[in-house]
């Protein structure tokens, strides 16, 4: 018998074409294979900048997203009671005019009571500029609780960031240490990366409690107890210190190290740097003995001594007060080894390695630079050791922090933007501290008028901060208070609480946008939910009267909503991935991206971005009608991203600009723009030549560069702010200082936490809940094949994650008496769960994990009631409060970061006891079954996707 | 192993068919013609019904039963193959034999014969399938072959034993056929899971996945936390309680069918009928719960890979 | 086409995978393409059961397993995708009664023939390496093609002409070629790393190799550098630790 003929050459589409991603926030390039307008087939865009070709488990499922029977299907009025899923169908005119009534009533009144909040969204630019126009100051996207302490912490200290404003130089980099990363944003470029990595034999370092993902390839497992990186990083440090494995030069050239701080305990001006007249920063010149410009040259700088200044005040260098700092014996590895679960001899071996791969293994490139001085340099040269950190590091209330330490580290070894270190992508490095403040002062009666400037900005003095006369927040999420007076990105996390119970007033409308704030981006749904329901006794409305939320699948958080506009999905909308917002650049040059539709929604939804821009037309809002009143986009989102100028010549897209389309960067806009980059596969990526590419914190034609692109409004050098000036400014203030005074219930904290060198202290929660009584971390790792909540509705998906358990050591199990399998009780502070235990090496002992957001909500997700996600998956978020236990003197926090207001999700304490055996095998809490809105589609039996075979 | 009822079913109800067809045959063989039609016609319809009820419900859990026909091609390599090509050979031989046996009394003993090897034949090639998978340490057994011939004979001739009281037509080499049949069954089953219980399994989690070198091996996550095909299929998994009451059921079931055999040496006639009836349904209970153990018992080797740290 | 091929000749060409072990994170991109391809490609369709419901299940020709090995801290988790080896003495060929089930002999893939497959099961039973899935609701048989109708296919460009799985995989931990061509870059590989076969014992000489996890490197000894610095700022000197470091540091920028 001879073999069947197979048809190898088969081609099972009819087109094929390019798009970006958007099954999570890596932003790969697709292309994607269609037959007859379906999709048939996704792969990796071998030419894009950010993937090279390469699709991780969900971008291959994102056929699955969009065959998903969760998808909302027109807009949807609620007629029930919040939570009974009882809905009416409604026109999208109708929903559009009552969403206009109820927002240009707010307006009208006090637009403060509209809060405004969008989770993961790429267009926050559009978002941004729209609650700008719409006058409330209470906007902020989702990176309050993802990861502003990794973008605060980097910003005010190097002008960068970890996240995605910067990544490992992995060409070169021999060294790689990773702080609590489980996935990362930039989730194919991590992977690649530490692929090729481990093949060169570059050393890769995991510090992670946990042992799995990428720290199950680390050449070295750091398996840290949770909220203690601080201890370890500065126990390198002093390490490196002692050693005297540090890199001066660097120091001197580029960092605040030399910089004079005033010594005057007690004074209003002690700890601020000294300055000239002109206000620059004063170092001392040891040739001439005395204090010069730091921003000059020539001078022979001190790092250490006490020198007088003219009218006698006397000043220390920053690099003084830092050695103290770090040389201290609460620092030393002896000194830190209990308490981050690493032994001594583990953190100075490191240390060593650092040093040696730092100093000995320099990488050197023959590339000519300039610096900022005008020093030219004939090559670059590297100091390979590289570093990156996230939500491990972030979701702490200590992870500002921790954060500025690793990036203090990294200055010390003088590996920021050198061949082999950690390297900025544009527009990053930007001026440290950030210039921009955050705006939304109210100045008298600011009805129907714009505010003045982007909500979002970087305080330098109390003076920044968004406070009413009596000390109060301004914003509904008390970002810019002196809860949270970095919160760089709002604190979305707080919103619905802070609205519900009034503190510190009410709102009127609550509208959110792609966000599951109903489940597992609150810090404790059932308490989010309550807030959700509750009622003013008074009027019996309720306490957050109206709710409009835009998603585009049945999360459960839609039948909480009153007004719902269903989105399209990412295949079917226009999206801009732009420069102004978080962008997807690589270390080599700039890059931002589109989407188009590749299919037509089958189903009666619209773009969000249309329906926003839309309802600014509507409203009225400057900025989105012309002078006649007359909708200025009217096409829509595609008509914002070509035309819309931020400023003269620079717009959403920096491809392509120009009436021709030859202008880059800054450019008139370009009706043809939008084709060029459809042209190009829906990508712009320029790649910078390589006197551009590194050090370019002080690469003079580099900072040039970044003036020309708009990225820049100078090109000052970017100096590392080792010593973070802003904060001292804090710490005077509740210290009794300056005009602005920090009430008393919180001076307090300012003045510890408002340290304006790095410190670690106890995560919050440890430090008031006791610790015999809940003596185990509890902390959550994203699931590489699963995105959010977003992910379950994914037939293929689901089937590789859907349940979860609770990972504990062995050794914890064995002193427990816990076995494998077993039902537990996890108890914390604030309430108590029922899972299933599944023992493990790989975990530290006082530590136990679970994959977040795989439990679900009977019901949500049109998923059978009885779907495994919501019998046997939990989410660690029921044990989480939203606020810190009290105090004495009665306030309570936000479980944040007391500098930023990032939420702490990882600083959770717990408790773990044997549930009784005869127990259901059923998790607890089990939450009442949502009941589908009208319109949703039935759930098909069987799913038979397939090319044109049949079977 | 998971239990399939379609091929419990298939193994035994043939197996006892070609037992009684191979049975019938050898009568035929030595004693020519058959003396009564009756019996003649209702032991071959018995026969031959089980064997065709096991040939059908052997294609019960194919996927494509219409294409069945193209397993007759690959008898080169294929067990299952020559099992079926041998198994609808049988016809052949078998229904000249009927026809011979019954009415033509031409050539009886040679169809009778050939009809008797290509029932063994055709045994064989069932337990074959199972015997030559290396895959699965119980069923990769000198045993598996002997254990499929001695059930399809000892189950055949309490049959036969059985319709022969019916037909008032018991006679002791009957008794010896089933009452040894049965024994040596019994016996056969006691030695295989004596071998199966104390012999190690062939193959360690370590050496499936090469890793062992860092270290004792043990499953930390399945590839989905959904179920899959194989975990369903070859996951099965008996406890060692259950197998083991059901072992002592296979040994009760088939010391019960012998005694009742032999008593139907000593009952009176109507009695004897009786209890060679319910010899049958002993031995039919054994026969069941025996195939039943023998798939649930066993163990495959890609278990290893699902956290099995021996198979 | 149950007889095997005869792949004894120097130089014949097997087609299979390399997996590294070392660098594989367990992210199930191979798995989910492989899906991906195969539900609309040669394999079409792989058939979900209860796709929304309590019990979702369908045939994946990939699947990415985990395992920790050795004890306490020293454990180490090992992510270990698992699809057909392509095995050049397959008994998943011999046993089939349909000839279904065969390897060609151009390239060694052992594929099923979907329009003959009787479903009867037997193969993946007679496959150690768990590669086989059945789709009951098609009534055949699955298993990994080794994207055959990928790899040679003209409608892709040249360097596109790999299997989904390869595509895909976001670390580069997956490599397919020649194996039976010692020259080739995946032959010198797995020379290079000592690829090994799963199960050997077994004799069905798998094409597919994987690539052993590279020792650690979390001791004394495994980098250039010294266990731990002298502290070479700060000893000989007298004073407190600062003092005595504030003095290197002088001695540093004035020498
Ligand atoms: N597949 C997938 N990718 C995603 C997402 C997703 O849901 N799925 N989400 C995206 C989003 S929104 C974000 S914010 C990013 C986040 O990406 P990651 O930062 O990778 O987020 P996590 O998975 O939370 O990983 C946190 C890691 O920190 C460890 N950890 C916890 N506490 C500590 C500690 O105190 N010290 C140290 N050193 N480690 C600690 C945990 O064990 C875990 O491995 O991922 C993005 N990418
Ligand atoms: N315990 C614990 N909790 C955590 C974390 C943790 O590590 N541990 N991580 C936190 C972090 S960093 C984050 S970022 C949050 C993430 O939490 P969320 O921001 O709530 O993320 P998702 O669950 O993905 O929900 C996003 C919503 O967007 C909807 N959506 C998806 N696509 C579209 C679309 O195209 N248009 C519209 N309009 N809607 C769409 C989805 O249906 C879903 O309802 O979780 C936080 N919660
Ligand atoms: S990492 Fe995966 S899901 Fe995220 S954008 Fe890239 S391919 Fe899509
Ligand atoms: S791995 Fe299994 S299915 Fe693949 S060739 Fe080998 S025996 Fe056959
Ligand atoms: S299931 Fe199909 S391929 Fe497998 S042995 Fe049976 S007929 Fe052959
Ligand atoms: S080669 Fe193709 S069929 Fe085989 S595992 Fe990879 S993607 Fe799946
Ligand atoms: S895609 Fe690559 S890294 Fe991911 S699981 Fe598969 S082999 Fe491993
Ligand atoms: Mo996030």
């Amino acid at each position: 018998m001879s073999e069947p003929k197979i048809e190898l050459s088969k081609k099972n589409w009819d087109e094929v074409k390019s798009t970006t991603c958007y099954m999570c926030a890596c932003r790969c390039g697709i292309k994607v294979y269609l037959k007859d307008g379906t999709v048939r087939y996704i792969e990796g865009n071998r030419d894009h900048p950010i993937n090279k070709g390469v699709l991780c488990a969900k971008g291959s499922a994102g056929i699955m997203q969009q065959y998903s029977p969760a998808k909302l299907n027109k807009p949807l009025i609620r007629v029930g009671e919040r939570g009974s899923g009882e809905f009416r169908e409604i026109e999208w005119e109708e929903a559009l005019r009552t969403a206009t009534m109820w927002l240009s009533e707010v307006r009208n009144t006090d637009p403060r009571k509209l809060a405004f909040f969008t989770g993961r969204d790429q267009s926050q630019s559009l978002t941004g500029w729209w609650a700008i126009q719409y006058g409330t100051p209470n906007y902020a996207a989702h990176g309050g609780f993802c990861s502003v302490n990794m973008a605060a912490a980097g910003l005010y200290t190097i002008g960068g960031a970890f996240w995605e404003f910067g990544e490992p130089d992995w060409e070169y980099t021999r060294y790689f240490m990773l702080f609590g990363v489980a996935e990362e944003h930039g989730s194919n470029p991590m992977k690649t990366a530490l692929g090729r990595l481990k093949t060169r034999g570059a050393k890769f370092v995991s510090v992670n409690p946990v042992r799995t993902g990428y720290s199950a390839i680390a050449d070295e497992w750091v398996g840290i107890r949770p909220g203690t990186d601080g201890l370890f990083v500065a126990a390198l440090i002093h390490e490196l210190m002692k050693a005297g494995e540090i890199d001066l030069d660097y120091l001197l050239r580029y960092t605040n190290a030399p910089w004079l701080v005033i010594q005057n305990e007690g004074g209003e001006d002690h700890g601020i740097f000294a300055r000239d007249a002109k206000g620059n920063p004063l170092v001392w010149d040891k040739n001439n003995a005395k204090a010069v410009n730091a921003l000059s040259i020539g001078y022979v700088p001190a790092l250490s001594g006490k020198f007088g200044l003219p009218g006698g005040r006397k000043a220390v260098p920053v690099f003084e007060l830092l050695a103290q700092r770090f040389l201290d014996e609460s620092y030393s590895p002896g000194s830190v080894a209990e308490r981050t679960g690493i032994g001594a001899d583990t953190i100075k071996r490191i240390a060593a390695e650092l040093a040696h791969t730092a100093f000995q293994e320099e990488v050197t490139l023959d590339v000519e630079w300039t610096d900022w001085a005008g020093r030219k340099h004939d090559k670059l040269i590297g100091r390979p050791v590289s570093m990156h950190a996230m939500r491990g590091i972030s979701a702490h209330s200590n992870g500002f922090h921790t954060c500025r330490m690793i990036h203090i580290l990294q200055i010390l070894l003088g590996s920021i933007d050198c061949p082999g270190g950690f390297r900025y992508k544009a527009p990053y490095p930007k001026q440290t501290p950030p210039w921009l403040r955050p705006a939304g002062k109210r100045a008298g009666d600011m009805r129907a008028e714009p505010l003045g400037g982007p909500h979002l900005g970087f305080p330098m003095k109390p003076a920044d901060l968004l406070l009413n006369d009596d000390g109060s927040p301004q914003r509904i999420d008390k970002a810019f208070s002196w809860d949270a007076p970095f919160a760089a990105h709002g604190l979305m996390h707080t919103v619905i609480n802070n609205a519900a119970t009034a503190d510190p007033y009410p709102i009127e409308v609550l509208f959110l946008y792609m966000a599951n704030m109903g489940w597992n981006s609150a810090m404790n749904p059932p308490d989010t939910i309550r807030q959700l329901t509750a009622k003013n006794p008074d009027t019996g409305e309720y306490a957050i009267p109206k709710f409009i939320y835009s998603d585009a699948y049945l999360s459960e958080t839609v039948p909480y909503a009153d007004l719902i506009l269903p989105d399209t999905t990412y295949l079917e909308r226009w999206d801009c991935i732009s420069l102004l917002d978080r962008p997807i650049s690589e270390p080599n040059g700039p890059a931002d991206s589109i989407r188009h539709p590749v299919i037509k929604p089958d189903r009666d939804v619209r773009p969000f971005q249309d329906v926003l821009i839309d309802l600014g037309a509507r409203l009225g809002l400057t900025g989105f009608v012309n002078e006649d009143g007359t909708a200025k986009y009217p096409g829509g989102y595609p008509d914002y991203m070509v035309n819309h100028q931020r400023k003269p010549g620079i717009g959403p897209l920096a491809g392509w600009r120009g009436k021709t389309g030859d202008r880059f960067g800054s450019g008139e806009p370009n009706p043809r723009q939008l084709e060029k980059y459809i042209e190009n596969g829906g990508f712009w990526h320029q790649e910078l030549p390589l006197n551009k590419r590194y050090m370019r914190h002080a690469n003079i034609e580099a900072l040039n560069w970044s003036v020309e692109m708009g990225f820049r409004l100078s090109s000052n050098p970017v100096i590392f702010q080792l010593y973070l000036e802003p904060m001292q400014q804090f710490r005077l203030a509740a210290q009794g200082h300056g005009e602005i005074t920090v009430p008393a219930v919180h001076s307090d904290r300012v003045e510890t936490f408002f340290d304006p060198l790095p410190l670690w202290h106890t995560p919050l929660e440890e430090s008031i809940v006791d610790g015999d009584e809940y003596p185990i971390h509890a902390i959550t790792q994203r699931p590489m094949a699963m995105y959010h909540s977003w992910g379950t509705q994914n037939a293929w998906l689901r089937q590789i994650f859907n349940r979860n358990w609770l990972y504990m050591s062995h050794d914890k199990g064995r002193e427990l008496g816990l076995a494998d399998g077993d039902w537990v009780y996890v108890s914390s502070h604030h309430g108590r769960i029922k899972v299933q235990l599944k023992l493990m090496d790989g975990v530290n002992r006082d530590t136990v994990w679970t994959w977040n957001a795989i439990g679900k909500r009977s019901g949500s997700w049109n998923l059978a009631n009885d779907a495994p996600e919501s019998r046997k998956g939990f989410l660690l978020n029921h044990v989480i409060s939203d606020l810190l236990p009290q105090r004495d003197g009665g306030y309570r926090y936000s479980n944040s970061d007391p500098v930023t207001g990032q939420a702490a999700w990882y600083d959770l304490r717990v408790r773990i006891e044997k549930a009784e055996p005869d127990t259901a095998a059923l998790c607890e809490p089990q939450f009442k079954t949502l009941k589908k809105p009208s319109g949703i589609r039935a759930r098909p039996p069987l799913l038979k996707f397939t090319g044109d075979r049949k079977p | 192993m998971h239990p399939a009822y379609s091929v419990i079913l298939f193994t035994t109800s043939s197996g006892a068919g070609y037992g009684l067809l191979a049975l019938i045959g050898l009568a035929g063989a030595t004693h020519g013609a058959a003396s009564s039609i009756e019996f003649a016609i209702t032991t071959l319809v018995v026969a031959l019904g089980l064997i065709s009820v096991g040939l059908l419900s052997s294609t019960f859990h194919l996927g494509h039963p219409e294409r069945a026909w193209r397993a007759f091609s690959q008898w080169r390599s294929s067990w299952l193959s020559r099992e079926g090509i041998v198994a609808v050979a049988t016809f052949v031989p078998a229904l000249l034999f009927a026809y011979s046996w019954t009415f033509s009394n031409q050539a009886v003993a040679l169809w009778g014969i050939l009809s008797a090897v290509m029932c063994a034949a055709t045994v064989y090639c069932t337990g074959m399938i199972y015997a030559s998978l290396p895959t699965i340490r119980q069923w990769r057994h000198p045993l598996v072959v002997p254990v499929y011939l001695v059930f399809a004979l000892a189950t055949g001739a309490t049959l036969l034993l059985a319709l022969a009281h019916v037909f008032a037509r018991g006679q002791l080499i009957q008794v010896i056929f089933s009452a040894a049949g049965l024994a040596s069954a019994l016996v056969l089953k006691l030695v295989y899971w004596r071998s199966i219980d104390s012999t190690k399994p062939s193959y360690t989690i370590e050496q499936a996945t090469g890793i062992g070198h860092l270290g004792a091996v043990r499953q930390l996550e399945l590839p989905h936390t959904a179920q899959n095909y194989l975990m369903q299929e070859m996951g099965y998994r008996i406890g060692r309680k259950h197998a083991e009451k059901l072992r002592r059921i296979v040994v009760l079931s088939l010391t019960g069918g012998l005694l009742f055999c032999l008593l139907t040496l000593v009952l009176p006639s109507a009695l004897a009928t009786a209890a060679a009836i319910l010899a049958v349904l002993w031995a039919a209970i054994g026969a069941v719960t025996e195939r039943w153990l023998f798939f649930a018992e066993a163990e495959h080797v890609v278990n290893l890979y699902y956290g099995k740290p021996a198979a | 086409m149950t007889a095997l091929p005869d792949t004894s000749a120097v130089g014949q060409k097997k087609l299979g995978l390399v997996i590294d072990l070392d660098i594989c994170v367990g992210c199930q991109a191979c798995a989910v393409s492989c899906k991906e391809w195969n539900t609309q490609g040669y394999s079409a369709p792989l058939i979900d059961d209860d796709p929304y419901g309590a019990n979702p299940m369908g045939p994946w020709l990939n699947r990415v397993h985990a395992y920790e090995a050795g004890e306490g801290v020293d454990a180490q988790v090992v992510h270990f995708p698992r699809s057909c080896l392509h095995c050049e003495q397959p008994a998943c060929v011999t046993v089939c009664p349909t000839g279904a089930s065969y390897k060609r002999a151009e390239d060694g893939i052992v594929l099923v023939n979907p329009d003959t497959c009787i479903g009867c099961k037997l193969c993946s039973w007679a496959c150690p390496y768990g590669a086989r899935e059945y789709d009951h609701n098609h009534g055949v048989m699955k298993k990994c093609t080794l994207c055959v109708d990928r790899i040679y296919n003209e409608h892709f460009e040249a360097e596109d002409r790999v299997p989904a799985c390869v595509r895909a995989c976001p670390t580069g931990a997956r490599h397919f070629g020649d194996l039976g061509d010692e020259t080739s870059d995946i032959a010198k590989l797995v020379k290079q790393r000592e690829g090994y076969d799963l199960l050997p014992e077994m004799n069905y000489k798998p094409v597919n190799k994987y690539l052993p996890p590279r020792a650690r490197r979390d001791k004394a000894g495994t980098h250039p550098a010294v266990a731990s610095l002298t502290p070479r700022a700060t000893s000989g000197r007298t004073g407190s630790l600062a003092e005595r470091f504030f003095r290197w540091v002088d001695d540093k920028l004035s020498g």
